[in-house]
Parts: C-alpha cells; sequence; structure tokens
C-alpha cells in the first residue's frame, strides 16, 4: 500500500491524491513517477545509502541547505554528520532516516514497520519520541504495522488489512469496543474462544465452548461463535468470589509472564492480565488453581 | 617462470626495445584502450538496463550478449569478417562511407569489444543486480529521477563489481588472439598486437616473443591482483544497514 501510495509500484487500478493533487488515477491515465510525488517514505530497514555519510544522506533530497541543519540539530544527529552509515545504531538509523525523509518538505509522511527492526529495549522509547514528533510535524501519515500497540500508540485512526482489504477501521478504542470479526478481536489482543450459542435467560447469551465450560455474554448471538475475552477484563481470585462476574473459569495457571507493571497469566483457555501488586497479594505461581472472572458484559459474541 | 629464465634480464629489457616489441605495444595500448572505453560506456548502462528488467526479451538479451564467452575465437573472427568485411553483411554500408574495417585497426578494436565486452557486461550485471533493491525506490522518492539514481546510486554502489569487471575484460583483451588475428590480421604497427606479435616473432626472434611474454606475464599479474583488491574491497562495502550487526542496547537511544 505504501509504495503504491509512493509511486513505486502501479497498482491495476486505483487513486491517489493528496488534498487537489492527483497522483494516480488509473482511469484518467495518471500516474506521476515517485520523484514528483510528495512522499516522505521511512523504509522498513531504513534504506539509508551506504556510500554516503550522514549528512549526505540527509541531504539527498533536500530542499534548501538550512532545512539539514535544522533537521540534524532536531534529530541528534548533528555531531554524526560525517559518520558511515554502518557505524551507527539501530535508533540513530532510524533518526537518519527520519531527518532524510522530512528534508524533502513532504506532503504525506509513509512509515513501514518504524519500530520493527528496533531491539525491544529500544522500541519504548522511539515509540514516544515518534508520537512526538508525528504530533509536532501534522503532516498526514501513513504507518503500517503488525503491532496492534504500536498503532494504538502512534494512530488517530486504525484499519485493520487482512489480504488487500480493509476489515475495520476506526480509533484504536472503537477497535477494542467493537472488533467486526474475529480477527480483529485477536489483533487487539483479546482472548478467542470457539463455541456454539444460543439465547438464555434473562436476556443472556449462552455458549458452550468447544472446550468445554458455558460463558455467558450481554450480546446477542446464536450458532457457531467467537467469543473475545480481553485480558484486563479478567480478574483472579482465590476463591469463587461473591462478585457480579457470572463468568468463571477455575483452573492451573500455566505461565507466568510479567509485562511491564501487570503479570499476564494463563489460566486454562484464558489469559488474565493483573497489576504485579495483586499478583504478588494473591501469591500466583504456575501450577497453582485459580479462578478466572469475567463479567458477561465484557464479552464479545462473533459470528464465526 | 620458463619465460623469465630463458633469457638473461638484459637481453629481456634489449628484446622488448625492438621495433617489433615498441609497435606492437602502442598499437595494443591505442586498440584496448578505445575498446576499454567503448566496454565501459555502452556496457555500464546496457548492464544496469538488463538488471533493472525482468523480462523474456531481457533474459535473450542477456544470453546474446554472453555468447562470445563460449564462442571459439576463431568462429568470432570469421563472424566479424563475414559482417564486416568488403563482400559482407554490413561491410558494403562501410564502404560506401569510405571505411574499411576488415584488417584495419578498426578490426582489432571490434575483435576485441566482442570477445571482452561480456566479461564486463556479465560482471556489472551481476553488480546492479546485488544492490539492495530499496536504495533506488528510497532515492526516487527523495526527488532524484532514474538519471540521478544511476549516477548516484547505482552507480557508486557498484563501483567495486564494474572495476572487477573492468579487470577481468582487460585482461581478455590484452590476451584476445583468435578473432583477432582472422579479422584484422598481423600486421606490423597496424594490426600486430602483443599476443599476435608473440605468434610471429616465434618464427623470426624468439628473443622478442619471450620478452613480450614476460611483459604480458607482468600485466596479467598486475592485473590480477586488482581484481582481487577490487572483489575484497566490494564485499567490504556492501550495504551494512542488511549486514553489519547490530550495536547492543544500550548503546542506542
Amino acid at each position: 500500500m505504501l509504495r503504491v501510495i509512493a509511486g513505486l509500484l502501479t497498482p491495476r487500478e486505483g487513486r491517489v491524491a493528496l488534498g487537489d493533487r492527483t497522483w494516480l488515477d488509473t482511469v484518467a491515465g495518471v500516474d506521476l513517477p515517485p520523484e514528483r510525488r510528495r512522499v516522505g517514505y521511512l523504509f522498513q530497514e531504513y534504506a539509508l545509502f551506504p556510500h554516503l555519510d550522514v549528512l549526505a544522506n540527509v541531504r539527498f533530497g533536500a530542499r534548501n541547505g538550512g532545512t539539514v541543519e535544522q533537521l540534524l540539530e532536531r534529530f541528534r544527529i548533528a555531531h554524526l554528520a560525517r559518520a558511515r552509515i554502518g557505524e551507527l545504531s539501530g535508533g540513530e538509523r532510524q533518526r537518519v532516516a527520519l531527518a532524510r525523509a522530512l528534508a524533502t518538505d513532504p506532503g504525506v509522511l509513509l512509515l513501514d514497520e518504524p519500530l520493527s527492526a528496533l531491539d525491544a529495549h529500544t522500541k519504548a522509547a522511539v515509540r514516544l519520541e515518534l508520537h512526538e514528533l508525528l504530533r509536532d510535524l501534522a503532516l498526514p501519515t501513513v504507518l503500517v504495522t503488525h503491532d496492534f500497540e504500536d498503532a494504538a500508540a502512534l494512530a488517530d485512526r486504525v484499519g485493520v488489512v487482512v489480504d488487500g482489504r480493509i476489515l475495520q477501521q476506526g480509533t484504536a478504542a472503537d477497535l477494542v469496543a467493537m472488533p467486526a470479526d474475529p480477527f480483529v478481536a485477536s489483533f487487539t489482543g483479546a482472548t478467542i474462544l470457539e463455541g456454539v450459542a444460543r439465547p438464555g435467560p434473562s436476556g443472556l447469551t449462552e455458549v458452550v465452548l468447544d472446550r468445554g465450560g458455558t460463558v455467558w455474554s450481554t450480546d446477542p448471538g446464536a450458532g457457531r461463535v467467537v467469543l473475545a475475552v480481553y485480558p484486563w477484563e479478567v480478574s483472579l481470585s482465590r476463591d469463587l468470589s461473591g462478585d457480579s462476574a457470572v463468568n468463571h473459569v477455575r483452573a492451573p495457571i500455566v505461565t507466568l509472564v510479567p509485562v511491564g507493571n501487570r503479570v499476564r497469566a494463563r489460566v486454562g483457555p484464558l489469559v488474565a492480565e493483573v497489576t504485579t501488586a495483586s499478583a504478588e497479594r494473591l501469591g500466583l505461581a504456575v501450577g497453582e488453581v485459580v479462578v478466572a472472572s469475567f463479567k458477561a458484559t465484557a464479552t464479545r459474541v462473533l459470528p464465526l | 617462470m620458463a619465460i623469465f629464465l630463458q633469457i638473461p634480464p638484459g637481453d629481456l629489457v634489449s628484446a622488448l626495445g625492438s621495433d617489433a616489441a615498441t609497435d606492437a605495444l602502442r598499437v595494443t595500448a591505442e586498440t584496448t584502450a578505445i575498446a576499454m572505453a567503448a566496454i565501459l560506456l555502452v556496457g555500464t548502462p546496457a548492464a544496469y538496463w538488463l538488471a533493472t528488467r525482468r523480462s523474456r526479451l531481457r533474459d535473450v538479451l542477456v544470453t546474446l550478449v554472453e555468447l562470445p564467452l563460449v564462442l571459439p575465437p576463431a568462429v568470432a573472427g570469421i563472424g566479424l569478417l563475414a559482417a564486416f568485411a568488403r563482400l559482407g553483411l554490413l561491410g558494403g554500408t562501410f564502404d560506401a562511407l569510405g571505411l574499411e574495417i576488415a584488417f584495419t585497426k578498426i578490426a582489432v578494436v571490434f575483435a576485441v569489444v566482442f570477445v571482452a565486452s561480456p566479461f564486463y557486461v556479465r560482471t556489472a550485471i551481476a553488480a546492479f543486480e546485488g544492490l539492495d533493491p530499496a536504495l533506488p525506490g528510497a532515492a526516487r522518492t527523495l526527488g532524484a529521477g532514474p538519471a540521478k539514481v544511476f549516477l548516484r546510486v547505482a552507480l557508486p554502489l557498484a563501483a567495486g563489481g564494474l572495476g572487477a569487471g573492468s579487470a577481468l575484460a582487460f585482461a581478455r583483451a590484452v590476451g584476445e588472439f583468435g578473432a583477432t588475428i582472422m579479422f584484422a590480421g598481423s600486421l606490423q604497427g597496424v594490426t600486430q598486437t602483443l599476443s599476435t606479435a608473440i605468434y610471429e616473432q616465434f618464427d623470426a626472434d624468439l628473443d622478442v616473443a619471450l620478452a613480450i611474454g614476460a611483459l604480458l606475464v607482468a600485466s596479467s599479474a598486475v592485473t590480477l591482483v586488482s581484481f582481487k583488491l577490487l572483489v575484497r574491497w566490494r564485499s567490504d562495502s556492501r550495504s551494512p544497514t542488511l549486514f553489519a550487526p547490530s550495536p547492543p542496547p544500550s548503546s542506542s537511544r
């Protein structure tokens, strides 16, 4: 998709326009070459020119020299101006690539997996920086990622693309609240359980899971369905609690993984996310039997 | 070694001073320079064009370019004669223009280009194909038209491979014998190159033949060493974005 916008790939049919400037219109026979479109393209592996130093890379497509100086300062790479690309760290390379892309004064920014080439350690910091940068630039930006967290952190609108088609688009919060299909639910982080649904008493839907057990949902549904539950909707306790949750699963803890200030526990078919403090208070450990509870309102029933 | 042991070094140098040797050296220098210039000027863009296409036509053209590699030199010579001799396929056209090709210096250049160019073009295609395909695309989005991409990205990055290809072609050009002697003859001072001179002098003055042989051994050695250095330099300067190891996390920000 980014290559089509940039003009590096010509689709059989389609239209690409920025504002009132048409870049591609297969019906009207318009197809501007990449160098006449105004795109700032951040390639996945950055595609920096290895035979040029940092300064020459940034200057390659620059409109004027003053911008180059400012960009080097802004991306904190001025001290690396004479460095070869091979001498740079992953984070530095990305900053050089961004500076190079912005030096052309683009009308749109295309980011191809901007965080995937970085190690986990660098990633969180770069994500924050990138977020601030995108906010300051106020440029239309298309970002491609396989990581919903990246999309949620960086994008105003998220479109889930499968096999070249947009399955669903909306804000990250929309996608989580109302996943349109099992893939979107799983992509946004939900645990997916398959089962058969039928209307139950008091307006609830009863879903008999393939792997055993029954779950109640406030979503309507009938026949074969997928039930989506987000890990942060699942609470853990030692005993069957007297809370308002109607869904309980009693099972041993399979895995226990710390994620930042939370702990992600796999309990039977479910994944629960609880704070580190709660995990310590409950004395969670792999193999211990706990009760995972979640409310009927916290489940989404999606047709399969 | 045998060549160097056959005659004393002093005789070797004086044999190189003979008219036959100096004439051959001059003819070889002139024809090789012109042939190499033609091969580089035409071969480089042609190789780039072939390296950046994916089509049936491209495959056919590459095969045609490679044909002289497997063609016996005598066949190349007779083929060139059939094409360019006065009564040949194209000879009439050149004749009308007042140009005679067969058995002139132009014929030597033609023969050398014919047999040596595939060595350069093949290596150059491989060098261009070995470039990180994202780089030309990146250059295009940075406002570079196809010509600028070629001159500022493809050419400098492929330089090592192009140099190695030129070294191979140069070695083949200097050693060219079969096609030259058939198509251009071996007329001293006109079409007699170092390689054909060895053959001619073999009967006339063995010392001269041996001296020229020694010269060519030295030139070949220099060519081979520069080829090896160029290949090594090329592998050092390969796109570090893909091959350089990532630095430890602590050094990145």
